[in-house]
């Protein structure tokens, strides 16, 4: 038995592997979003569970298909008995026993291993060390929230990797600012569901470093198909680093005091918090370490000087139905402004 | 009204003006008539819930198309789902259900005839509602035009600060109204089977069809009440200042999701058992041998009938229920497995020994038999909770339910149209048509649904308008999107086959399969009233007594 689990399981990875291999080969992105390429032990017990049921799944197909071949092809109509009726057979109690009580057993197997994974993985005991992030899903983007730390950002969600040697896992606060969201990485864990008034857990302990992929899985408005997700994995080194970064204040440079006063002086604040100035709206991201993101717009564009600008002044382009209003700015009030955007390092 | 009722189908129409037939049709209140319409509307909307669904794959083509905006591409996956479930596959199942139930029991009228005329009018009015959005949608507000919320449209995106204007309203309404026109249809029916039997027919000598349309009206009346209440609440909520699910005013959300979901699941059932019922009467005529184990299928019928009430909340496995609620719903959804893996045993029994005639009604069947199995075990490994997480809401839950709906419901439901047509027009649908459209289907079939559960596994989730490159799912979408294309073509000779044969077709007869059941010993199409004589039959197979009389049936009973 043991034997065959591993064959079907080297099989099932074999076409995983193959899969990305034929169809990820030009990817920019070192990760893909593979549930068969597991990097994190929720979505790795899921990957063992899922062959566990694959298999058994499996067997009964085959012998199930095997039967409706055998009766298609052995059964049929030929020109010597096509005039006369076959045996009239009601049916077999003896028959009918056997094929209900053989399922009840294969369905008490399988809801036990089920059970078990589902509990040790849903009912986890958060440990002391973990850190905790609170998740806040918007139209159309991800707000992070550290509360230990007193870190916010936003879309690009930074944690330590949790190796065997230090084991620290994340374990995620969700929330929802509007209509339900899904957080979703398949190569760290499985999906939940944000949901206003009712907040969710989920947790993840990365075993390497690298950038994940994901998206909202739960379709939340017009642009639930751009509201990307990207998890950075960091050394623990790099994570302090990158929480020692965040928690600084807005960097305050003189030579671009024009654009901060064009930030100032908009609507913008009336959405997006910079520390350190008079801008401390929420319902946007949070642009205070705006240049230590790799994208913008929830992950629709990369964050260069050029997407900036057409974000700020025409957002359909880049998102079409994003709640990011198109600003009208002058040209040099935009320029001012994005070399503003620019020094927030 | 009477004098309209007793008009023969098919005989004396031709010399009247189109006019008074229209009249004719419009007032009907002749269960067979009311059949036919709730079809014809059903495959009107087959066809335009099948151009969403090709607008839907054209835009997924390939990564970062813009075929149609995300706005559009929303409605239409919205207006997709809504159509296909409540306005052609349940249309098209009552319609064989008004058609074939009292045909079989040997009756000559659903119970309630001129509820059946109300309710059937209701849906087609639902469904009018709906499409009238396009135009009406926007309301005061110029936003949108059709609903964008997805067809479980769930709280608070149906909320007025989600959903400004009135497509959602229209959406609300037109199911509340044909909710109840489906509650005023499935009333009918289990009455017509309580008390319209004919002498003889014990509730254990019915054709299984019978006994599983008993089971799927049952099933209407419990899980459509749910729904219309929700809709109700939701109204109240928009208009008059409810908060049931307005979380911005501390309603639930959750609460939605039970409400839709407790309807939503027994629906997946209400849909498939009678697809169940016409596999039952379809395999036993071309294998030549009675249903294997007739009493342990009703059983499992209404085993099934039961436990699907209790599963709802597998399609919340990731919305936070505790661990104990999510083990349950797990549980009673693999349970659900065990009967409906008992009726395909029994449909592989039937076969066994039996002497199969491949003709394009068992051709259906046997695709339904195999698409039924892979669908059923693709619902298993989402039971299991874990699992789940990763797959629900992705590509793999969408290619499982298609495969169900299309692969399970719409395979049987087109074995019936090639078994019943000749019976409603009087004419053999075309063989050669027919295996075209059979073969088609089953490639596109599979080039689409196969094919589709692999982006679900590669982390694609469902409901986007478009995509990133590089995730490995273009190429994958596009054989998905090729497939499509070829169903398509497959629908268009099996509408041409329908037109075609109804003027050209060969002359069915009375019982052109040799067949059992007592809609098969009156004349093809029935005249009004169905039988000259009310039958007496001594049975489960009437005909065959008749045929056989040196080895009745009856005998056995």
């Amino acid at each position: 038995m043991q034997g065959v689990k591993n064959t079907i399981r080297t099989a099932v990875h074999l076409f995983a592997f193959l899969f990305c291999r034929m169809t990820t080969a030009a990817a920019v992105d070192p990760t893909g979003t593979n549930v068969f390429a597991p990097q994190s032990t929720p979505a790795r017990s899921i990957l063992h569970l899922s062959t566990f049921v694959l298999t058994i799944t499996g067997l009964i197909f085959v012998v199930v298909f095997t039967l409706l071949v055998y009766s298609i092809s052995k059964f049929r109509a030929t020109s010597t008995n096509a005039n006369s009726e076959p045996a009239q057979v009601y049916g077999s109690t003896q028959i009918e026993l056997a094929w209900t009580i053989i399922p009840v057993l294969i369905v008490v197997v399988l809801f036990m291993a089920t059970a078990r994974v589902l509990h040790a993985m849903q009912d986890a005991p958060e440990p002391a060390n973990a850190l905790e992030v609170t998740v806040i899903g918007h139209q159309f983007w991800w707000e992070y929230r550290y509360p230990k730390l007193g870190v916010v950002t936003a879309n690009e969600l930074h944690i330590p990797v949790s190796d065997a040697a230090h084991p620290t896992p994340t374990f995620l606060q969700l929330l929802s600012a509007d209509t339900d969201h899904s957080f979703w990485i398949p190569e760290l864990a499985g999906k939940t569901d944000l949901v206003p008034n009712h907040p969710n857990r989920m947790w993840m302990d990365p075993e390497r470093t690298g950038v994940f992929l994901g998206q909202c899985a739960q379709y939340c408005g017009t642009q639930h198909a751009k509201m990307l997700l990207r998890v950075s994995v960091d050394s623990p080194e790099d994570f302090a680093d990158w929480v020692r970064e965040q928690r600084q204040p807005a960097v305050a440079d003189e030579r671009v005091a024009a654009g901060r006063r064009v930030f100032e002086t908009t609507s913008c604040i009336n959405c997006h918090a910079i520390n350190g100035t008079v801008a401390n709206g929420r319902f946007g991201p949070d642009l205070t370490h705006l240049m230590s993101r790799t994208t913008i717009a929830a992950g629709a564009a990369l964050n260069t000087p050029e997407n900036l600008h057409l974000w700020i002044q025409n957002p359909d382009a880049i998102k079409h139905g994003s709640l990011m209003p198109a600003m009208q700015l002058s040209k040099s009030d935009l320029d001012e402004l994005v070399e503003y955007l620019e020094t927030l390092q | 009204m009477s004098s309209n009722t007793i008009t023969i189908p098919g005989i004396g129409v031709e010399g009247k003006p189109w006019l008074e037939t229209l009249h004719e049709w419009v007032t009907t209140v002749d269960h067979k008539r009311l059949g036919i319409l709730y079809i014809v509307y059903g495959l009107g909307f087959l066809v335009v819930g099948g151009v969403e669904a090709l607008i839907i794959r054209i835009q997924l083509m390939h990564s970062h198309n813009d075929f149609v905006s995300p706005q559009v591409f929303n409605r239409m996956f919205t207006m997709h789902g809504t159509t296909m479930i409540f306005f052609m596959v349940m249309p098209v199942l009552f319609g064989f259900a008004n058609y074939l139930v009292p045909l079989m029991i040997g009756a000559r009228d659903m119970a309630f005839p001129r509820l059946n005329a109300f309710s059937f009018w209701l849906s087609a009015f639902g469904g009018l509602l709906l499409y009238f959005s396009f135009l009406g949608g926007s309301g005061l507000y110029g936003a949108g035009n059709a609903p964008d919320v997805g067809w479980w449209a769930y709280a608070p995106l149906g909320a007025r600060a989600f959903s400004p204007g009135h497509s959602t309203d229209y959406w609300t309404l037109s199911l509340l109204v044909s909710g109840f026109g489906s509650i005023g249809t499935a009333i009918n029916i289990i009455a017509t089977v309580l008390c319209m039997r004919c002498p003889g027919m014990k509730l254990g000598r019915m054709p299984l069809l019978v006994w599983l349309y008993l089971v799927m009206g049952g099933m209407v009346l419990i899980a459509i009440t749910p729904l219309s209440a929700a809709q109700i609440m939701l109204l109240v909520d928009r208009y008059l200042g409810g908060h049931f699910f307005d979380t911005q005013a501390g309603g639930s959300a959750v609460l939605w999701m039970h409400f839709f979901w407790i309807f939503g699941h027994p629906e997946v059932y209400v849909l498939v058992i009678p697809a169940f019922g016409f596999s039952s009467e379809i395999i036993p005529v071309f294998s030549r041998k009675p249903i294997f184990g007739y009493p342990v299928m009703v059983a499992a019928t209404v085993g099934i009938g039961f436990l699907s009430l209790t599963v709802w909340a597998h399609h919340m496995f990731t919305v936070g229920m505790n661990s104990y609620a999510n083990s349950f719903f797990a549980i009673t959804t693999m349970a659900v497995g065990i009967p409906t893996g008992i009726k395909i045993f029994n449909w592989i029994g039937t076969m066994w020994g039996g002497r199969i005639q491949f003709k394009v009604p068992m051709l259906f069947c046997i695709g339904f038999l195999f698409q039924f199995l892979i669908a059923g075990l693709t619902g298993i490994i989402q039971a299991s909770v874990p699992v789940d997480w990763q797959l629900s809401l992705s590509y793999f839950v969408v290619a499982h339910f298609h495969y169900v709906i299309v692969g399970g419901i719409l395979f049987a439901t087109f074995g019936a149209f090639y078994y019943w047509y000749p019976k409603i027009t009087g004419r053999m649908l075309s063989e050669r048509l027919g295996k075209w459209h059979f073969w088609l289907f089953v490639i596109g079939f599979h080039l689409t649904f196969d094919v589709m559960h692999i982006p679900g596994l590669l982390g694609m989730p469902r409901r986007i308008y478009t995509y990133e490159p590089g995730r490995g799912w273009d190429t994958l979408n596009l054989i998905v999107s090729i497939g499509a294309f070829i169903q398509a073509v497959a629908i268009l000779v099996f509408v041409w086959n329908l037109i075609i044969s109804y003027f050209k077709g060969a002359k069915a007869g009375s019982d052109p399969w040799d067949a059992w059941t007592l809609e098969w010993s009156t004349s093809s199409p029935p005249p009004a009233y169905n039988f000259a004589t009310v039958p007496v039959v001594a049975s489960a197979r009437p005909l065959w007594d008749l045929k056989h009389p040196e080895d009745p049936d009856s005998q056995y009973e």
